[in-house]
């Protein structure tokens, strides 16, 4: 580890007239922007948490001494059946620097199986209705070792939610909410779930119960109904997500399905401390001559380039994530740890609401890993996630303006989103209200032949996909006046049913029409993660 | 007195269906309420007396009528009053045999209205109808000893062109009257039928109306471009029929052959009349009506009405004429008043005399007067366009003729030139729509110039036509009749007919957009969608390359071969694709089974379980990304509105297997194996061109489909077989060629793209991974030189 200062926690910065423009991420480029003097604040993130110095003593040590629960040597036997579940390739993002964590994990696991001598291993990404892996993606995760030694064989492979004989019904919890995982995991003698919590939503129950699970026992949640009751779905506690999954767990659980459950928590090293983008997670002030002379370069190369060469160099980064904490045993035990380090990475405390809260939405979200980030993914990025990820109340009073800067092109990836193409084609042309989508379309896409044989054949998302995006829109959609998106291609934008601006004080401007004149503005200025403690 | 003279006699009439025959049909109804009528019209499919009932009884000329009397009782009275015989005046005889010629000879008036009045028919229909069909019916009467009165109509135009006065005389009276004689004329007309027939047989011809269809549809299989071609043989013959019309008639003074043949037809008629009392009555330009049955009231397009609408739409701002010409126009209903006064009156001194019926000497319309009315209204009332903004009309010029030709010729020459350069580029979708624009630019011209080459003649015409007869006709009648009767031209005051009247008319028949405002309604293409869409259709059949996937044989060939291959080996491969490109795509343009035949033996030696495995990684790797999403879904919608679904396509099977699941059923190329490996040969000819149509019939015939209630999506005009096989053919993202038949025949055009944002792949290769490969690329290799020969061997 390289010697360096005690990270700062977050900032709340109010804006005066000597401070600098700020940085907006758009898409995969930037834009730099002065907010209005004595009304705006800027919401920093805290810097890098340190990481652990011996990552793989870490998890060995977890592995032994785990939480509420035997030590993993103890609950194996060699004629057991095993099986690792682990988190796919929308966490975390953008990916991580080889050797993923999972791997680390995974070969810890393993060889923990090898000494007790468990012959009957299977490995299953836990994608639920996520696109299947690739095989480098595959092999990003778990590593060549893993790889080579599973997938030939065909004991590692990618969950199939749709898979008729795959799947088992374990039972309804005591609000009749359907709960349906992986065969495999049930029949198993021990199932290990490697996590890796990237936001305070991941993990715990919702680990197997939506990781292994399938469209039966998911529309029980993914649904509009706790979407909006979720305040915020970041924030366990008042999320009825997180309820229902916990319901869910309790019956897996109950039916005598075995989970040893390993978490960790990565730091908010995004663009690293050094490197080529190091001044993204920088504050604009500390800025070095030399950072404003990378990011001049970096904006002149980025001019010159196409958009999808822009988005082949983006996508290569691979983020220099440490690992803050790993702990293992019974899941909602492990789980509370978790949050705790997770929050203590990201929680910035921040004083009241404000009027406009305004974001940049970054090249990548969970659902566009090596792929085009479409229109309803733009939408779901910042009304689903950044909106949500707050704790008190939301950042932006009820009735408050949102305004995102991204390009948002009418683009799709053919091959990771179809449904996606037909939902923004065909579902949102018609109707943009989610209690409206939810009753007349989401049965068709779900049991769509085709969405289904693409999901299970190719690396296509589920059918349903684009509905729960919608449907993680809602809460913010229900709070919000309006929505508008800067620099953003208007005829796009407007399908979403926001408003397009070509610049911010266009935007700012237009937003007066809903709150007023001199309204105060918040900038929430993520990537690297954070989560506003609103008070 | 006209009414009285008529009263209780039996009228029998040629031509009814006709603009000035509905006309005539239903004033005699109207106010000669005893008289009978008999109507010769040739019997089409349905016989005559429906054909009376529908093309003249329910012609809107009756509402008023109808109306008046309600409707059954209208019913009745036509029942009563008006029978049809069926019979055609271009034969001898009229064809008319039995009771239908008993009552056909029983008439006291004949009015014989029926002639080919467009200026652009073949000669020799013009010389059977207008020329013989007048002394037909003389001589069927004095072979059957009848002589009821004859009223011949025929038009002021057998005067020739030539200036000033053109008094009411026999043709052969006027002085400027060239010898000719008729029976020759009929005799030359057949015979020059006769050659062109037989030119048009000549090999060099039959070779060069073969390459024009080839030209036109591309690669479709024999059947289809053998009926092309012989459309297009008959249309030369056709062509060259109307030329000669006009060449012959312009050679003896005419403005074309319809002048030229009624002229004739006049002459014998006058030789072969016998004891019967014949007039003749010549209109000049016949056109809406000035007050009855209402005013305005028309038939069909005349012949100043299409020139206006071009005018109103912007797309001729010039027509030959001098401005200080007289447009000799007449509105109908004075003709049909004239008409029944010379029947009631009968032949003035046993005749034959003759009544013309015009303006230009009484009360004349000039050119300019014309032209500042209509440039007037239409500035007041602009039609618009499809965007809904209203089309400014052009200041006139009066050119010359000579000037306006060798415009709209040379507009026209550059025009095809740039469709001939376009025709020859591998055009699809958005480009290929300027490609259309042109070819629809280009048909608008043909029209205009058509116009020009047709009606200059008339516009400069700077005859007079005498009225002497017309107005001592007028002088004589009661004034009952001329209260009932109105023909008197001085009476119509030009400015009020021209833009209270006439143009007002035009535009209601042209349906012409008269308000402002995008286009209210459904677009064209969203009720042609409706229909594909309605479930009563059966079937869905859709081409694959172009169609639903950007791509084709030869790049997922490239892309299964270069799989597994190592990267030095990739270069190989790439550069022998690319020295061997040109090749395949001769073949390819030359025949499409040929060329899929030759091209599928590179998949010799190549192993089958493992081209199925990487099968699957081409769709998600390669076939996905260049799909048209909105084709897949529209290959769903139809199975969600449970029609069958069917692929037809020269693709291999396994290269098509992953997509199984979108269709009911799958028709491919297939190719057998050996011990588990590809033979490189085809096990059943692959479905292309007429091959596919007939696999699409077969598979209809085995499932009971009707393909009139079916669809189907193609992309090139060598899917032609297989589209006009169907009910409801659909062009997607069309090569001009298509894209041209396309808009012609009025079918769906559907523009499907490939998604925006899909991972580019310039190349089609596969991304590695290790395994075995070489049986392909050798396969390859070494096939290389083989496809050459047998290029050469061709």
């Amino acid at each position: 580890m390289s010697p360096r200062k005690a990270p700062r926690p977050g900032l709340v910065l109010d804006v005066d007239a000597s401070t600098p423009p700020v940085l907006f991420h758009h898409g995969e480029n930037f834009r730099m922007e002065k907010l209005p003097v004595g009304r705006s604040r800027i919401i920093y993130p805290a810097e890098p948490l340190r990481g652990l110095i011996d990552p793989d003593q870490a998890i060995r040590d977890a592995l032994e001494n785990p939480i509420d629960s035997e030590p993993l040597r103890a609950l194996m036997t060699a004629d057991m059946k095993l099986t690792i579940a682990f988190d796919d390739i929308s966490l975390p993002l953008p990916p991580m620097r080889k050797p993923d964590i999972r791997q680390r994990v995974i070969e810890a696991v393993l060889d923990i199986a090898a000494e007790v001598g468990v012959d009957d291993v299977h490995i299953i990404a836990a994608l639920a209705l996520h696109r299947r892996m690739t095989e480098d993606e595959l092999r990003h995760a778990v590593g060549d070792r893993v790889y080579d030694a599973f997938a030939p064989s065909g004991r590692l492979y990618n969950h199939d939610a749709e898979d008729p004989d795959g799947m088992t019904h374990l039972g309804t919890t005591n609000h009749g909410e359907e709960v349906q995982i992986s065969k495999r995991a049930v029949d198993s003698d021990l199932t290990v779930y490697v996590n890796i919590n990237l936001v305070s939503m991941d993990g715990g129950h919702k680990s197997t119960a939506t990781g292994l699970s399938g469209y039966t026992a998911l529309r029980h949640h993914h649904n509009v109904d706790t979407m909006q009751k979720s305040k915020s779905f970041m924030d366990p506690p008042n999320s009825e997500l997180h309820t229902k999954n916990w319901r869910q767990g309790d019956v897996i659980r109950n039916a005598g399905v075995k989970i040893f459950q390993i978490e960790t928590t990565i730091n908010n090293n995004t663009f690293g401390e050094t490197g080529p983008l190091s001044m993204l997670q920088k504050r604009e002030w500390e800025w070095t001559g030399r950072d404003r002379a990378k990011f001049l370069a970096m904006q002149g190369g980025l001019s010159y380039m196409t958009p999808s060469a822009r988005r082949k160099v983006f996508h290569s980064w691979k983020a220099p994530y440490e690992l803050t904490s790993v702990q293992a045993g019974e899941i909602e035990a492990v789980h509370k740890v978790t949050t705790e380090n997770t929050f203590a990475q990201h929680l910035v405390p921040v004083e009241g609401q404000t009027d406009i809260m305004t974001m940049g939405l970054p090249y990548i979200s969970p659902y566009n890993v090596n792929s085009v980030m479409n229109p309803i993914l733009v939408a779901v990025l910042g009304l689903g996630y950044f909106f949500n990820l707050y704790r008190g109340k939301p950042l932006v009073r009820e009735g408050g303006v949102l305004i995102m800067s991204h390009p948002t092109p009418w683009d799709f990836n053919p091959v990771h989103h179809p449904s996606y193409i037909d939902f923004f084609e065909q579902v949102l042309a018609d109707t943009t209200d989610p209690h409206e989508i939810e009753k007349k379309y989401e049965k068709q896409y779900a049991e769509d032949e085709w969405y289904r044989h693409l999901y299970r054949t190719s690396y296509a998302y589920h059918g349903v996909h684009p509905f729960y995006m919608w449907y993680w829109c809602s809460h913010a959609l229900q709070h919000l006046g309006q929505v508008i998106i800067v620099g953003g291609d208007p005829k796009a934008v407007r399908r979403l049913g926001f408003r397009p601006a070509s610049t911010l004080q266009d935007a700012l401007e237009m937003a007066t029409d809903t709150v007023g004149p001199q309204p105060t503005i918040t900038h929430y200025h993520n990537p690297p993660m954070l989560m506003a403690d609103v008070k | 007195m006209i009414s009285e003279n008529l009263a209780g006699k039996r009228i029998a009439v040629t031509g009814s269906t006709g603009f000035l025959g509905t006309a005539l049909i239903e004033r005699l109804i109207r106010s000669v309420p005893d008289c009978e009528l008999v109507l010769l019209v040739r019997p089409g499919r349905r016989g005559a007396q429906a054909r009376v009932t529908r093309d003249v009884l329910k012609n809107d000329a009756f509402d008023g009528l109808r109306a008046s009397l309600g409707k059954d009782e209208f019913n009745e009275m036509c029942a009563r009053r008006v029978q049809a015989v069926a019979g055609d005046v271009g034969t001898d005889g009229l064809g008319l045999s039995g009771e239908d010629l008993e009552l056909w000879l029983s008439a006291d008036v004949i009015i014989h209205s029926a002639a080919t009045v467009s200026f652009d028919s073949p000669l020799d229909t013009a010389v059977e109808v207008n020329l013989l069909g007048p002394q037909r019916i003389a001589n069927l009467c004095n072979e059957h000893g009848v002589s009821p009165h004859l009223v011949a109509v025929s038009t002021c135009y057998v005067a020739g062109s030539r200036r000033g006065a053109a008094p009411e005389q026999l043709v052969d009276e006027s002085p400027y009257f060239v010898e000719v004689d008729w029976r020759r004329e009929v005799d030359a007309a057949r015979r020059s039928r006769l050659d062109e027939e037989t030119a048009s047989r000549q090999p060099k011809r039959l070779e060069q109306f073969r390459s024009e269809a080839q030209r036109e549809l591309g690669a479709v299989g024999t059947p289809a471009l053998a009926a092309k071609t012989e459309t297009i043989r008959q249309a030369w013959v056709t062509t060259q029929m109307v030329e000669n019309g006009r060449a012959r008639a312009s050679s003896l003074g005419f403005p074309d052959a319809y002048a030229y043949t009624k002229a004739l037809g006049e002459l014998a008629l006058v030789e072969a009349r016998g004891e019967i009392p014949v007039s003749i009555v010549r209109p000049s330009i016949i056109e809406s009506a000035w007050s009855e049955p209402t005013a305005g009231w028309i038939r069909g397009f005349r012949m100043a009405e299409p020139v206006i609408i071009s005018y109103a739409r912007g797309l001729l701002s010039e027509f030959p004429g001098v401005p200080e010409g007289v447009v000799d126009v007449i509105p109908v209903d004075m003709v049909v008043a004239a008409i029944v006064a010379v029947a009631a009156r009968g032949p003035k001194d046993d005749g034959p005399d003759v009544t013309q019926v015009a303006s230009g000497s009484a009360n004349p319309l000039r050119y300019k007067n014309l032209v500042d009315y209509a440039e007037d209204w239409f500035t007041r009332n602009p039609i618009y366009d499809e965007l809904g903004q209203p089309i400014a009309v052009a200041a006139w010029q009066f050119p010359g003729r000579g000037r306006v030709e060798k415009q709209l010729v040379r507009a026209r020459t550059s025009l095809e030139r740039a469709d001939r350069a376009l025709e020859k580029l591998p055009l699809r979708g958005r480009t290929a729509d300027f490609a259309m624009q042109l070819q629809a630019r280009k048909e608008l011209l043909d029209q205009a110039s058509g116009y020009v080459e047709l009606y200059g003649a008339y516009a400069e015409c700077e005859a007079l036509y005498g009225l002497d007869n017309l107005l001592g006709l007028w002088g004589e009648l009661s004034p009952e009749d001329q209260e009932a009767f109105g023909f008197d031209p001085r009476v119509i005051d030009w400015k009020h007919y021209v833009q209270n009247v006439h143009l007002p008319s035009v535009v209601r028949q042209a349906r012409a957009k008269t308000t402002p405002g995008k286009k209210v309604g459904p677009s064209r293409s969203t009720r042609l969608r409706g229909q594909v869409l309605s479930p009563d259709r059966q079937l869905a059949v859709f081409d694959l390359e172009n169609t639903i996937i950007a791509s084709n044989v030869v790049t997922s060939f490239a892309w299964l071969a270069t799989r597994n291959l190592a990267p030095r080996d990739r270069v190989i491969f790439a550069a022998k694709a690319l020295s061997q490109g040109p090749g395949w795509l001769a073949l390819d343009r030359k025949d499409r089974s040929d060329f899929l035949r030759s091209f599928y033996r590179n998949y010799r030696g190549a192993y089958t379980d493992q081209i199925e495995a990487d099968a699957q990684e081409l769709l998600s790797h390669y076939l996905l990304s260049k799909s048209f999403p909105a084709a897949i879904r529209r290959v769903r919608e139809h199975r969600a509105l449970g029609h069958r679904t069917l692929l037809i396509t020269g693709a291999l099977e396994f290269v098509v297997e992953p997509l199984r699941p979108l269709f009911d059923d799958i028709i491919s190329a297939e190719m057998s194996s050996v011990n588990g490996r590809y033979t490189g040969g085809m096990s059943s000819v692959p479905p292309t061109a007429e091959n596919r149509y007939q696999a699409l019939a077969d598979y209809a015939a085995a499932n009971n489909i009707d393909l009139r209630e079916s669809v189907a999506y193609a992309d090139s005009s060598s899917d032609l077989p297989m589209l006009e096989a169907v009910g409801f053919p659909v062009a997607v993202n069309p090569e001009t060629k298509l894209a041209a038949i396309a808009r012609k025949r009025g079918w769906l055009v559907e523009d499907f793209r490939k998604q925006s944002g899909a991972p580019g792949r310039p190349l089609p290769i596969a991304p590695r991974t290790g395994a075995r490969s070489e049986p392909m690329l050798s396969a390859m290799m070494n096939r290389g030189s083989g496809l050459a020969k047998e290029k050469t061997r061709r």
